[in-house]
């Protein structure tokens, strides 16, 4: 195993803010509203309609097709209505929307614990795919369909991401404290699948008591060991923990599951865990609401379509004396910034943080030309050239940002932009390249069909 | 003067057998053109702007002196260029109706609010990655300039948060109706002057909170309308530009002042 990966940041992680504030259940008091897409690939279809009963863990729109994952209700009451809501990304879009009748009452078929020592690998995918679980490290890839690669024998490494390398979050960190028992048993149930894999819980060494927890765990398990790792952002990027844990470099255009390697958030893992073993969808997630703007940060186990608004209220609101200027859904690294706050928590949403402060204002203010200096080269972690893609695209010339510098292998993670001395916007043009290359080859596609 | 004579002999031979290598090789690798296609290539704008569905107007020349395109499929020449092309082309010119480029949005500063300040690359196509909207209409003009980065004839300017088209310098090529993100840009007819500056789909009073001049899909322009030219649908008036008289008695009727004239 390699130490570390090459490139890398480390800026100022911030987690004293909440790390130490306990997880605890938020039950939404307000309506609730579910966005029909909430993970990578179709938007599910909406299975019930106007005035119907909803109840806890019911499926309210399911997959469509493959890469597709089933939405569940996350309280009980009646459906008001199906229709456009402003979502956390922004967007208008098709939301389900429902009155909470306060009771939270639950369908049947869930909270039991099951005996699991005979559970097929059928069975096991099956409940993944029913309990709608994704990707809850934040891309929300549906994970029935990462869990099944072509050749299950291959897969050497299951890797449970723990890093949370991103500033700010502390929602895995407490939820390793809490239930990391549960998470060694999703472990399990996941290497259940992949006979010939090892199972590695990653996490950064700033979370000691987290390590301890899992190592305690861990102890006595064969197959399960918890790996520290150095604390640097984008530690907890799958390539970056790729190149740590399997200690090769890959081909830049491989998947993980070429590699040999599974990298699921532990969150996820637990999520496996809870669908696996107590037959309950996933409704509910970690989610840290902090930053230096909010009165009282906390770690929440937050269920889905619970009003952004209604969390901040319950944190005691913005800390007296300060403006709230920049609202991000995520940490400052990777996350986005919230135009409004009316918005719903979606299964993705891991963190909120306030800022009394916009950073992105005051570099905008401080831009310049490109100073040529490499720094952005060298913190990058996936070893592109941040500088040179930039010019490409200056230049129009997207054929070479995809073919001669692999632009489309950039996985937003910041670093040339946190460390850009001439405070270019470097990151965001190298999303819109993306999205629009990503748009011109569907439509490519499209058209040979 | 021994020297002289053999550079002038030796300078003269090679000259010959180079002469006689490029005769050779000429009649060898010779390649027919049709002498159409470089008469089509002359006559052509030369933008290279790609509006033909071509890449530039060397293919369109091509593809014209093969019979694949039409002798009017250049919309930036117009009716001149066709009758020339179908002249050396020996075929009809066909109909030729001269377009400009048209942004059905009229939500300028005064009409609309920002609903969060955005900073970072000024490019609307940047602006609404994720479907990012931070003016107050979520169809409306973002005015950062997409349009104006594409087109080659200068002829879109943004005043006040939204772009306008100048129809004199337009040559409707039709890169700024793929570069809006949001789909405002349409290509209408260069006489029609009648046409809807708005493109929100949603219902009448959601619009009236968002922009001041949008369309609400009242339908008192259909009623209006003499010659069934204009039509509400999806909450929002469309134009048949074929039908269309330009008497402009939709524009005088609507409440919102959203048609122009």
């Amino acid at each position: 195993m390699r130490k570390t990966f090459r490139g890398g940041v480390h800026p100022d992680d911030a987690k004293a803010l909440s790390r130490d504030a306990a997880l605890r259940e938020y039950l939404p008091k307000g309506e609730c509203v579910y966005p029909l897409a909430q993970h990578i690939g179709k938007p599910a279809k909406a299975v019930v309609k106007k005035n119907d009963p909803v109840l806890v863990g019911q499926v309210i729109a399911e997959a469509d097709g493959f890469v597709s994952a089933n939405i569940i209700a996350s309280c009980s009451g009646k459906v008001k209505a199906v229709e456009k809501r402003r979502t956390i990304s922004g967007a208008m879009q098709e939301c389900i929307v429902v009155e909470n009748d306060g009771l939270f009452t639950e369908t049947e078929g869930f909270g039991e614990r099951r005996d699991i020592s005979a559970v097929t690998k059928e069975e096991i995918l099956g409940a993944v795919k029913a309990a709608g679980i994704i990707g809850l490290g934040g891309a929300g890839f549906p994970t029935h369909v990462k869990l099944a690669p072509k050749d299950p024998g291959a897969i050497r490494y299951v890797i449970a991401n723990g890093a949370e390398c991103e500033p700010y979050l502390t929602g895995n960190d407490q939820l390793m404290r809490a239930e990391a028992d549960a998470i060694t048993e999703g472990m399990e149930i996941v290497l259940k699948l992949f006979p010939e894999a090892k199972g590695v819980i990653a996490i950064e060494k700033n979370k000691p008591e987290a390590i301890a927890a899992m190592e305690a765990a861990c102890a006595g398990k064969e197959n399960v060991s918890v790996l520290a790792l150095p604390t640097k952002y984008p530690q907890g990027g799958e390539r970056s923990l790729i190149d740590v844990v399997a200690g090769k470099d890959f081909p830049i255009t491989a998947l993980p599951a070429d590699a040999g390697c599974i990298v699921d958030n532990v969150g996820t893992i637990y999520a496996i865990q809870r669908a696996v073993c107590y037959g309950e969808p996933l409704f509910k997630h970690v989610l840290t609401l902090t930053g230096e703007a909010v009165a009282t940060p906390a770690n929440f186990i937050v269920r889905d379509g619970t009003l952004v608004t209604e969390l901040i209220e319950e944190c005691g609101g913005i800390k007296e004396g300060l403006e709230l200027k920049k609202a991000l859904a995520g940490g400052p690294m990777m996350g986005f910034a919230l135009t409004s706050l009316e918005v719903p928590v979606v299964k993705t949403t891991n963190g909120i943080t306030l800022l009394p402060n916009d950073a992105v204002a005051e570099a905008d203010e401080m831009m310049t030309a490109c100073l040529h200096c490499g720094r952005c080269t060298t913190v990058c972690p996936q070893g592109l050239l941040p500088q040179i893609m930039a010019e490409a695209v200056d230049m129009g010339d997207f054929e070479r940002y995809e073919k001669k510098l692999y632009g489309l292998d950039c996985i937003a993670c910041g670093c040339c932009t946190y460390v850009c001395p001439a405070k270019r916007p470097l990151t965001q043009i190298f999303k819109h390249t993306k999205a629009e290359i990503m748009a011109k080859k569907r439509a490519a596609a499209g058209g040979k069909k | 003067m021994n020297i002289i004579l053999i550079t002038t002999i030796s300078i003269t031979i090679i000259g010959l057998l180079v002469g006689a290598g490029l005769v050779y090789v000429g009649k060898k690798f010779h390649v027919d053109v049709d002498e159409r296609e470089s008469a089509v290539r002359e006559v052509l704008p030369g933008n290279n702007c790609g509006a033909c569905g071509y890449a530039g107007c060397d293919a369109m020349a091509a593809a014209i002196a093969k019979g694949e395109a039409q002798a009017n499929g250049c919309p930036v020449g117009g009716k001149p260029v066709a009758e020339k092309i179908a002249a050396i082309m020996g075929t009809e010119a066909g109909e030729v109706i001269r377009k400009t480029a048209f942004v059905k949005c009229k939500g300028s500063c005064e009409y609309t609010q920002n609903q969060a300040s955005y900073v970072g690359v000024q490019d609307c196509r940047s602006a609404v990655l994720g479907g990012l909207t931070f003016t107050s209409c979520d169809f409306g003009c973002l005015g950062l300039g997409s349009c104006v980065s594409v087109c080659p004839q200068g002829a879109i300017k943004i005043t006040d948060g939204v772009a306008f088209v100048d129809r004199e310098k337009c040559v409707a090529c039709g890169l700024c109706v793929k570069a809006c993100p949001k789909g405002l840009i349409e290509l209408i007819p260069y006489e029609n002057h009648v046409a809807v500056q708005c493109s929100n789909k949603d219902r009448g009073p959601q619009v009236k909170k968002v922009c001041a001049a949008g369309c609400i899909g009242c339908m008192l322009c259909t009623k209006q309308c003499e010659s069934d030219a204009i039509h509400v649908d999806a909450n929002l008036a469309h134009i048949d530009y074929e039908k269309c008289t330009q008497c402009g008695k939709c524009a005088e009727k609507c409440p919102v002042k959203v048609i122009t004239s």
